[in-house]
């Protein structure tokens, strides 16, 4: 009789259950055998790399496999209800009424023809009978509840009028309308700038705790996971690698792949390792004085870089840090020459030739798809008059050896390789020209944390070997410390703060640089716990 | 809304350039055009005084930039012309004499246009009504008989040339059944349902071709629209097929129907010539390709003007409500 009972009252307190899930498309497997619970109001975080299923889990818990195609075997148990058996009907109610999910484009995922209130209004009117006008004041309670100002004029905007943290702010207003027991979040911060995503995670953090709501926050991001869940579930390859409470998991984990994980993931509080360059490094190589760039002409012309300087030493890191639309990515265009400056120059130290080279961001997209990484990597030797081609092919040979992949690549297509490898075809590419430069504008943001290793360690041993200077322009703080010997935080076009790294994260003099430090999410709990107390404190003083 | 009255400024004045440069083109392109127009228009049987009598008549003498001139002039102001017996005054939009019958363009142009207008505004509500409708119910049933069945009958209207809907409609419709009379252009002024049902025939055998089109585009745009993010938002909320079909993704629909409405409508006031000519209905379509049998150069220039100006107000038309559907869109 006990037992019956407490298996009743389990099953109660449980949200989520998902046991042995499997979910297949094609040939491809990918979530395999997986099983977890989720308690009511508790916080589970599904971390993993791209490719590892998470987000597969995350649509399996609403029934959005159904009717795709897609093999689902297992049994998952969302509010009582059994997705996989349940009738259409109580999917539907289901999705937004018990469980709601916040995904990660808040852009794209809103409705760009409709104003935000009436999208919310329209989710919320299929879970309860109410008017139109009731749903609409709904929308606008939920709107001004997540910290919209002015919502009931805002309510009456379309999505591309809000900035993006408005937006995601929205959609887990959209989440909250119908007061769901649970909470999917996929990705939600990813999108985001890290003031931003701050803001977001702690307002995710109070509504749980105000509202009791369970979450299951899906991310790639470690330190975004530790800042806000209870539990950890640290996925490879559609399995769970590890699974138990986040202090735990993240503090001593007892996976090997867990640790690897933990190891790649780069440290803002944490110095970098000396390199003996810095020291050496005195001879200018390149050296920006006044530079303006603005776009648009007349009235609407608006200045994305303003009066900045620069120098850059040879054989030395400069990390440039910044937020979207703080300029960072059209100085590193100036420095290259993509964009010619508005006012300001652009001097190359002591030699003639600017010798500077670019190395983009998406590594698929700054590869034509068409030709050969080979080919793409000969294309600054051609471009120096580079005629013979045995000497081409040798010399393209050796750079693709060089950046770790094999001189048997010449002729395979980008579509071949994995992200990180194409990061350093990219990369190849960059050398071919003999650089005494290279300007890497986001070179690690679209890659998994441990290939992002791989592709910084890659960087620096280049560096060391040819003494080449980088300029390293990145929105990631940890990242941006762990290569540079020197950082320029950059704010709406202009260098607010500038000085060797150490110096510049330890004690931060700019306000912004500040702020910026204390939205980076930790990878200790009980520190993030303290840092956001800090943000609250600053928010409300 | 200045921002609305600064673009109805701009659209006018390049509206106007655009006319001009239509009305320059056309005049080089028929003063190159081989044959005598002097004697084409008196007749094969008159002497060359006669012909060159005419020629000064109808000022062919002069330099094409003075007669250009002289045309410009009678939009602007009117004209007075001389028909050897008496003077006629033409008046302000004058678009010039017919070289046939010394009928006044500009009179000429507003018998037909109402023809032209009825025709293909009738046909435009079918035709959105036919097309929109298929394309929704193809992206709705996508994947099951329904769309296959609904994409074959589109495609093979888009080959079906619109002679051999309107003849086999009207044997059948007229002929076998004789549910309708043979059509006969009535005003709408005169009896509207007259009006109405005369036009019925041809209405219909324009409108199933060009609804096939839009057929066609209502489905791929809502296609597109659906495999985007935000209808896995309303999914994941539970938001029924229903809305997610009818709200979101024909609203994603919207603009390029709105587009390749504009371009037919515009297109077809001068273009319907073959409906036209298969019901008799004297349309523009159908006069024009008599004024360009008989090299009657005013009436060519004019109903040309006539039909760029639609051309033109139609994509104004179409921008202005591509703005309204879509509020990112910015009116420059």
């Amino acid at each position: 009789m006990s037992q019956v009972n407490s298996s009743v009252e389990g099953s109660m307190d449980v949200l989520v259950e998902v046991t042995d899930l499997t979910v297949g498309f094609g040939s491809l497997r990918a979530v395999d055998g997986l099983s977890f619970r989720l308690e009511k109001g508790a916080a589970l975080g599904l971390v993993g790399e791209s490719g590892s299923g998470k987000s597969t889990v995350a649509s399996a818990l609403l029934g959005l496999h159904r009717g795709t195609g897609a093999d689902v075997g297992g049994s998952v148990r969302v509010a009582g209800i059994d997705v996989q058996e349940a009738s259409d009907a109580d999917l539907h109610r289901l999705r937004g009424g018990k469980a709601a999910m916040v995904f990660q484009d808040p852009l794209s995922s809103l409705d760009p023809y409709y104003a935000i209130g009436d999208q919310i209004a329209e989710v919320y009117r299929v879970h309860a009978r109410v008017s139109r006008r009731a749903a609409r004041a709904r929308a606008v309670e939920v709107l001004d509840r997540v910290g919209i100002p002015d919502a009931l004029r805002r309510s009456r905007s379309r999505p591309h009028e809000f900035s993006g943290g408005m937006r995601q702010r929205a959609l887990i207003a959209m989440a909250l309308a119908c007061e769901p027991d649970l909470l999917i979040a996929d990705e939600p911060t990813t999108a985001l700038d890290v003031t931003v995503q701050a803001q977001i995670l702690d307002l995710l953090h109070t509504l749980r705790e105000e509202t009791g709501l369970g979450l299951l926050l899906v991310t790639h991001d470690v330190g975004v996971a530790a800042e806000s869940v209870d539990e950890i579930l640290v996925m490879r390859h559609g399995r769970a690698v590890e699974h138990g409470p986040v202090d735990t998991v993240l503090g001593a984990p007892t996976e090997p792949y867990t640790r690897d994980l933990l190891g790649a993931v780069p440290r803002v509080d944490v110095p970098r390792a000396p390199s003996e360059a810095s020291s050496a490094a005195q001879e200018v190589v390149l050296e920006a004085t006044g530079l303006r760039r603005e776009f648009g002409r007349g009235k609407r012309a608006l200045a994305a870089v303003d009066d900045v300087s620069l120098t850059i030493h040879r054989g030395e890191t400069l990390g440039i840090v910044g937020e979207s639309g703080s300029g960072k990515t059209t100085l590193g265009r100036m420095l290259v020459g993509l964009l010619k400056p508005t006012a300001g120059e652009i001097k190359p130290g002591g030699g003639v030739r600017p010798d500077v080279q670019m190395v983009f961001q998406d590594p698929v997209s700054s590869l034509n798809p068409r030709r050969s990484v080979g080919e793409s990597i000969a294309d600054p030797l051609r471009a120096r008059g580079e005629r013979d081609e045995e000497s081409i092919r040798g010399r393209v040979r050796e750079l693709l050896e060089r950046v770790g992949l094999e001189g048997a690549h010449y002729d395979r297509y980008p579509h071949e390789f994995s992200g990180g490898q194409r990061q350093r075809v990219g990369i190849a590419r960059a050398l071919a020209a003999d650089p005494r430069v290279i300007v890497c504008d986001e070179p690690v943001s679209a890659l998994d944390v441990t290939t992002q290793a791989q592709v910084v360690a890659l960087l620096g041993e280049l560096q060391r070997e040819l003494g080449l200077a980088l300029v390293f322009v990145a929105h990631d703080l940890a990242v941006v410390r762990q290569v540079s010997d020197r950082v320029a935080v950059m704010r709406r076009g202009r260098i607010v703060e500038q000085g060797p790294a150490d110096e510049v994260y330890d004690a931060p003099q700019d306000p912004y640089t500040k702020q910026l430090l204390a939205a980076v999410p930790a990878l200790d709990p009980q520190v993030a716990a303290r840092r956001r107390a800090a943000r609250r404190e600053l928010a409300t003083t | 809304m200045s921002g609305f009255g600064g673009f109805v400024l701009r659209r006018g004045i390049g509206t106007v350039i655009t006319l001009l440069a239509i009305s320059v083109i056309v005049y080089v392109v028929f003063f190159v055009t081989p044959g005598n127009v002097a004697q084409i228009t008196c007749g094969p049987r008159c002497s060359p005084e006669q012909v060159h009598q005419v020629a000064q008549q109808l000022r062919l003498d002069d330099p094409l930039y003075l007669r250009y001139w002289h045309f410009l002039q009678g939009i602007l102001v009117g004209q007075d012309y001389s028909t050897g017996t008496s003077v006629e005054h033409c008046s302000a939009p004058c678009l010039g004499l017919s070289y046939q019958g010394d009928q006044q363009v500009t009179q000429l142009i507003l018998a037909k246009l109402p023809v032209s207008l009825s025709l293909v505004f009738g046909a435009m509500v079918l035709w959105l009504i036919f097309g929109v409708g298929t394309g929704v119910l193809s992206a709705w049933r996508r994947g099951r008989f329904t769309e296959r069945l609904l994409t074959g009958i589109t495609l093979a209207g888009v080959a079906t040339p619109v002679f051999v809907i309107g003849l086999v409609l009207m044997i059948v419709v007229c002929g076998q059944l004789q549910l309708l009379p043979f059509p006969q252009y009535v005003s709408l002024t005169d009896d509207p349902e007259q009006w109405a049902w005369n036009l019925l025939l041809p209405w219909l055998s324009l409108a199933l071709i060009e609804a096939a089109a839009f057929a066609r585009l209502t489905r791929a745009s809502m296609l597109e629209t659906l495999a985007e993010d935000h209808i896995r938002t309303f999914r994941a909320y539970g938001v029924g097929e229903r809305s997610i079909i009818g709200r979101h993704a024909l609203r994603g629909a919207f603009a390029p129907i709105i587009a390749l409405n504009a371009n037919n409508v515009g297109s077809a006031v001068g273009g319907a010539v073959l409906t036209e000519t298969l019901f008799g209905l004297p349309g523009i379509g159908q006069e024009l390709v008599h004024a360009v049998n008989v090299v009657d150069l005013p009436v060519v220039v004019g109903m040309v003007l006539v039909i760029g100006f639609f051309v033109v107000i139609a994509n104004a038309v179409a921008d202005v409500l591509y703005a309204v559907a879509d509020r990112r869109v910015v009116l420059a």
